[in-house]
């Protein structure tokens, strides 16, 4: 039986897993937010996955059939059975906040920095939580569907250099 | 009052001879951030050779440039860096804003692109296009040169006297600015034509 299988299994009976499902052959569980790190530390030392491949979020908002807003994506790979597996979380507002997991895995830093930055997302316990991508003086969040593809001014109101001052 | 010269002695304006050296010896400031930047690597090489028009010395620290191509889309983020850059390089020093990401944005009018630099810092010169041709950035720095002739003062007092800018050459002998096709079009037209014979 594939390890995946075995994670299954194993927090089904633990009552963890809301929703599971399959695309391909890859295996995604659907768990609570409040379980998250709980859940990851026993992939980590229980299932021997030893890489967090990917942190990422989509935004689920005017999206048909879709109950949640926010929907959070944490890619795991064990290196050593090269086995996948995909852990969803599922947040809304105004609880937009989740454990940190860069206490189990030093990846996590950066792509939960990005999370943050583009969705605003907040990770509880996140060593150093700060814009990644835009300019630290950025207040939006602009990978959220509510937000303009053309921003709201903020490539416009930047200091000039005139040819005088230069 | 004629004064007679001898051979080796030519009379001309401080300005003339100042702008004429630095006409002739424009140091690049290669600013390139996207396509356009493999266009401007283009222009350098042997095949547009830059060198020709006295520009070849791409230097990449600001402080031996005294134009800067900016060549490609530039992002809220790298704008800063952008005016630093710009500030640092010695008067005179002048800008080509090259392809139409730099100077419109171009197809980025997302949120965090800059729609046209010279918003934020001044710009002398425009290149259309997508990304542009070599010979494009090369008649748009031959244009800088008529510039620069017409209009840069020895002391950099050009904005107080106003001078005017020259009408570009190229846009003289384009068929559309002009109504009719200037004789030399006429000549490139019914000539074997310089592109196919390489």
């Amino acid at each position: 039986m594939a390890i995946v299988d075995d994670v299954l299994q194993t927090l089904q009976q633990d009552g963890e897993v809301v929703d599971s499902s399959r695309f391909r052959g890859d295996l995604r569980i659907v768990i609570r937010p409040e379980s998250l790190k709980r859940v990851a530390r026993r992939m980590q030392t229980e299932w021997g996955f030893d890489v967090l491949i990917d942190v990422t979020c989509v935004d689920y908002l005017h999206y048909e059939g879709a109950r949640d807003r926010f929907g959070l994506v944490y890619s795991f790979l064990s290196s050593e059975a090269m086995e996948r597996l995909w852990l969803r979380v599922f947040l809304n507002e105004p609880e937009l906040e989740v454990d940190s997991l860069v206490p189990l895995y030093e990846s996590a830093n950066w792509m939960e920095r990005e999370v943050y930055d583009l969705f605003g997302i907040r990770f509880r316990g996140h060593p150093d939580l700060r814009r990644i991508l835009l300019p630290e003086a950025f207040t939006d969040h602009p990978l959220r569907k509510d937000y303009p593809l053309q921003g709201r001014g903020e490539r416009h109101h930047l200091p000039v250099v005139t040819r005088g001052e230069s | 009052m004629a004064v007679d010269l001898p051979d080796n002695v030519v009379v001309t304006r401080l300005d003339t001879l100042a702008s004429w050296c630095r006409k002739n010896s424009l140091w690049p400031m290669p600013f390139a951030t996207a396509c356009c930047g493999i266009e401007l690597m283009a222009t350098g090489a042997s095949r547009h050779d830059l060198a020709r028009f006295g520009a070849e010395v791409f230097r990449f620290t600001p402080r031996q440039c005294d134009l800067m191509i900016v060549a490609g889309r530039v992002v809220m983020k790298m704008l800063p860096v952008l005016q630093r850059i710009w500030q640092q390089m010695h008067e005179p020093k002048w800008c080509i804003s090259m392809g139409a990401c730099c100077s419109s944005g171009g197809v980025f009018d997302t949120y965090a692109v800059v729609q046209g630099i010279d918003r934020f810092v001044p710009v002398d010169m425009y290149i259309p296009g997508c990304p542009p041709r070599p010979e494009q950035l090369i008649q748009a720095i031959i244009d800088l040169q008529d510039l620069i002739t017409a209009r840069e003062t020895t002391m950099g007092t050009e904005a107080e006297i106003g001078r005017p800018e020259p009408p570009k050459r190229a846009l003289l002998e384009l068929p559309i600015i002009s109504g009719q096709p200037s004789s030399s079009m006429r000549s490139a037209a019914s000539g074997s034509g310089g592109h196919g014979d390489r």
